[in-house]
């Protein structure tokens, strides 16, 4: 029976292929026995081996990905309106992959004997669907295949330019530095050093018969096993993983993983039968995969739709995911990260003005708080944002708060499309209590440093690591002064803030052993964020403002500077530093493994190392709460 | 009022058959559970005075809608309000096929069968309907209600800078869960908005402690 939700599915549908070739009679019919699916983030729609379902799948909101559980790759990304779960509609047999809902999504199960017979009588869709199929992606004409059957002129340029590793075709190194295997090891080396590689290919009669590298060259020859005089041929891998030319990035990373080799060789036919063309290293992967932060940058700031913005966020990921890899120094993956989500909130404020009536009517600061202003956030989260505007006659004041309100909603909005949460306690600048004008704000300050209850002290601990986003700094610069001048006249502040950076729940127990969650969703999980993060990141901003430093919102930035003022706590504040860092890294790496915000930790998947690790950071934590507990001696308002 | 009250054999057949479902033993597991997100058009606000002009339902199981099993239907009007028309857009003896009181308080029965009720704003839909049940001798709805506008709340993290609302509008909720608004004011269009924000309600309720169903019925 046809229904309003059956219209709203039709007029999705028709859209997307193969559903946009259908007639309005089929369509109407199909929609009508549709599915409407929910599914969590990271809810599963189906696994390897599953029966086949009776439907197949539209994507209406969100987006799944589908994945190779054994290789823990991703296969292929659908988005709105891509369509997946075709095998039980062309071939009677199980799932071959894991279909995963990447964001929280809602999607359309189209059931297969109703769309069967509407296929067979309509050979674009046939051909549409075994396209699909066959290429591995759901779309075959929005990439580089577009316009092989029918050109669709125009179909966004949005995806161009996004590129999916999976049909990136990587590039290789095409000038080949070879040898022959009774080389000797020296004059290898020497080559090496002289053009700058990581590897040289040893040839004979023309053919790749073995490769060696820098590893090859520190495991056997610097340990002692073999003299430099010795050949080639003696420490060379044999034989070299061979690959023909058109190789995509995806393959050849599961390539590397399966051999767990850092080269592959590529030959005319990808066989060791033919001459070697070039060389693909572990290097050229990371390269192409994670763009280059720079072109994102670029790509960013060209962006006129925040629903682009969107989908480079996936490459920022894709990058964070790579550096990690690649055991790049925190410090420095958080200040790249940083610097791309601020570019893309940037870019969401100048889309958002750009579409208010009329410009700001003084100047304004957007300002990111929380682990966002601390530049610690890697991972999507929450926003916590605000915005601060100058002063204005009183009799404006209304009107000034209004258009700001606006805008801050616009914004807020725009963040939420590209991937940040909407805050749970609306700590948000779309609400009128975090929207102020200076004076407003300055007089909200003063109210939290001089009354300090537990609310005041929390919001105070949220406010305070704030950075500027977007807009005018000399504001923020006004807020900064005001909170030290005012910070000085009521120092029982400080005290009441050290006294909540140590509520935080201790990670350990009397026997030293893990404190997990006792109950909840993640019962027996280990709380990363709130028993090892927050003591660090509390404990830092109240030492800092005790110092009265202004404009270092980040934490292991805040300890440096702290060990750079008092010499004699160097060592504890350094240590503090490191901890940070090695804690949110940790974090991080265990978000992007279970695509979540990594907050809880599953203790029996880490390694007897990691836990080791994790704990030697406790016991820094301990230190510095024993100093605060000393420094600002908090039992004089707990007695 | 016990003088008028039907005593239970003179209850029609469809009611019997509505009440015997209610004897069944439902699922412990909350993902297993039958929820029909409802929602009614009517001439007004008072219970008394005014009518249903129709009902949209979605039924949710295993957070899927099937299109198939959803509900819409109109109903005939002796009393007609003319300030409700436009927010609604439904004109009395409009295009729509309609039926009696009677019929759709059936069919609807036919419907709901024991699944738990979710709608926003659920006492005003409630009361609606046991109020068109009262009128034609028949007793309240035996089904757990769950409403929108309440759970709601409970995803929210209070704090008392930040006071949560004690009232959000099916609008501000769509808005927050950027649900398309596309069929509003219509009684399926809003159905189906508050069944996905349900969905979603629910997803983010999961994370908290003690999550159960009955911390979500009023």
């Amino acid at each position: 029976m046809k229904n309003l939700i059956s219209e709203r599915v039709a007029d999705f549908i028709k859209n997307f292929p193969p559903f946009n070739i259908l007639d309005t009679k089929s369509l109407y019919l199909l929609a009508e026995q549709v599915l409407i699916v929910y599914k969590e983030k990271n809810k599963i729609i189906f696994t390897v081996d599953e029966n086949p379902h009776s439907y197949f799948y539209l994507v209406h909101k969100g987006a799944v990905t589908l994945n190779n559980p054994t290789t823990n790759t991703i296969i292929d990304y659908c988005d709105e309106g891509d369509v997946f779960g075709l095998r039980p509609l062309i071939a009677n047999e199980n799932y071959k992959l894991e279909a995963r809902a990447h964001e929280e999504s809602i999607l359309y199960g189209i059931p297969i004997d109703v769309f069967r017979p509407m296929a067979k009588q309509n050979e674009e869709v046939s051909v549409f669907l075994m396209e699909s199929f066959a290429s591995n992606t759901r779309n075959p004409y929005s990439k580089n295949q577009k316009g092989q059957l029918y050109g669709i002129e125009g179909e966004d340029d949005l995806k161009k330019e996004i590129k999916i590793p999976d049909l990136q075709l990587a590039s290789y190194s095409k000038k080949l530095i070879t040898c022959s295997p009774r080389t000797t090891i020296q004059k290898a080396a020497e080559l090496m050093t002289e053009k700058h590689i990581g590897s040289i290919l040893a040839i004979s009669k023309g053919l790749a018969v073995g490769i060696i590298t820098d590893k090859d060259l520190r495991n056997k020859v610097i340990s002692g096993k073999q003299p430099i005089t010795a050949t080639v041929k003696s420490i060379m891998t044999t034989p070299v993983i061979t690959y023909p030319k058109k190789l995509t990035i995806t393959q050849a990373q599961m390539a590397m993983m399966k051999s767990n080799i850092s080269h592959l060789v590529i030959t005319e036919d990808g066989t060791t039968n033919t001459k070697p063309l070039g060389i693909l290293s572990k290097h050229d992967v990371m390269v192409s995969l994670g763009d280059n932060p720079a072109v994102l940058v670029k790509a960013i700031k060209r962006t006129q739709k925040i629903k682009k913005i969107k989908q480079l966020r996936k490459s920022v990921t894709v990058l964070l995911n790579g550096y990690l890899e690649q055991n790049i120094p925190l410090g420095l993956i958080a200040k790249i990260i940083s610097e791309l989500n601020d570019t893309c909130i940037k870019q969401v404020v100048e889309i958002s003005l750009a579409k208010m009536k009329s410009p700001p009517p003084v100047k304004f600061a957007w300002l990111a708080l929380g682990s966002q202003g601390r530049s610690e956030q890697l991972l999507h989260t929450d926003q916590d944002n605000a915005l601060v505007f100058e002063d204005v006659p009183e009799e404006d004041l209304p009107k000034t708060t209004t258009y700001f309100l606006n805008l801050s909603k616009k914004i807020t909005k725009g963040l939420n499309t590209i991937g940040y949460e909407y805050c749970p306690a609306d700590m948000m600048a779309s609400n009128p209590k975090w929207c102020l004008s200076l004076q407003e704000w300055k007089n909200k300050l003063s109210y939290w440093i001089g009354n300090p209850g537990p609310n005041e002290v929390l919001m105070s601990s949220i406010f305070f690591d704030y950075s500027l986003a977007f807009g005018e700094r000399s504001l923020l610069d006004n807020m900064s002064e005001h909170i030290f001048r005012t910070v000085e006249k009521y120092p029982i502040f400080l005290v009441h803030l050290a006294n909540g950076a140590l509520q935080s729940p201790s990670p350990t127990g009397f026997f030293r052993q893990f404190v997990v969650e006792q109950d909840g969703q993640h019962k027996d999980f280990f709380d990363l964020k709130s028993r090892a993060l927050r003591p660090l990141i509390d404990a830092a901003r109240v030492l800092i403002l005790s110092h009265s430093v202004k404009g270092i919102s980040n934490t292991w930035e805040r300890y440096e500077k702290l060990a750079e003022l008092e010499p004699n706590n160097n060592e504890l504040y350094l240590a503090c530093s490191y901890a940070t860092k090695a804690l949110l890294k940790f974090r991080t790496r265990q978000g992007l493994l279970h695509h979540d915000s990594g907050r809880f930790i599953e203790l029996e998947q880490l390694t007897k190392q990691e836990k080791m690790k994790l704990k030697r950071t406790f016991k820094v934590i301990k230190e510095i709460q024993e100093l605060i507990t000393l420094r600002f001696k908090v039992t004089n308002i707990l007695g | 009022m016990g003088l008028f009250k039907k005593s239970n054999t003179n209850l029609p057949e469809f009611w019997k058959i509505y009440e015997s479902q209610f004897k069944k033993p439902t699922s412990k597991n909350f993902d297993e559970l039958t929820f029909v997100v409802l929602d009614t058009e009517t001439t007004g606000f008072s219970f008394d005075e005014d009518r249903i002009l129709s009902i949209g339902a979605v039924k949710i199981k295993k957070e899927t809608i099937s299109v198939q099993e959803v509900f819409e239907i109109y109903l005939e009007q002796e009393k007609f309000n003319k300030d409700s028309v436009n927010v609604h857009g439904l004109l009395k003896h409009g295009r729509r096929v309609c039926i009696s009181e009677i019929s759709a308080l059936e069919k609807f029965l036919d419907y709901v069968e024991n699944s738990i009720i979710v709608a926003h704003h659920a006492g005003f839909d409630l009361g609606m309907l046991n109020n068109a049940l009262r009128r034609n001798g028949l007793p309240k709805l035996k089904n757990a209600v769950i409403d929108t506008g309440v759970i709601y709340r409970k995803t929210l993290i209070k704090s008392y800078l930040v006071q949560p609302k004690t009232n959000y509008t099916l609008d501000e909720l769509a808005e927050k869960f950027s649900i398309s608004k596309k069929d509003r004011h219509t009684a399926l269009g809003d159905a189906y908005i508050t069944a996905l924000a349900f969905l979603k309600i629910i997803s983010r309720l999961k994370e908290k402690k003690n999550f159960s169903l009955k911390m979500l019925i009023n």
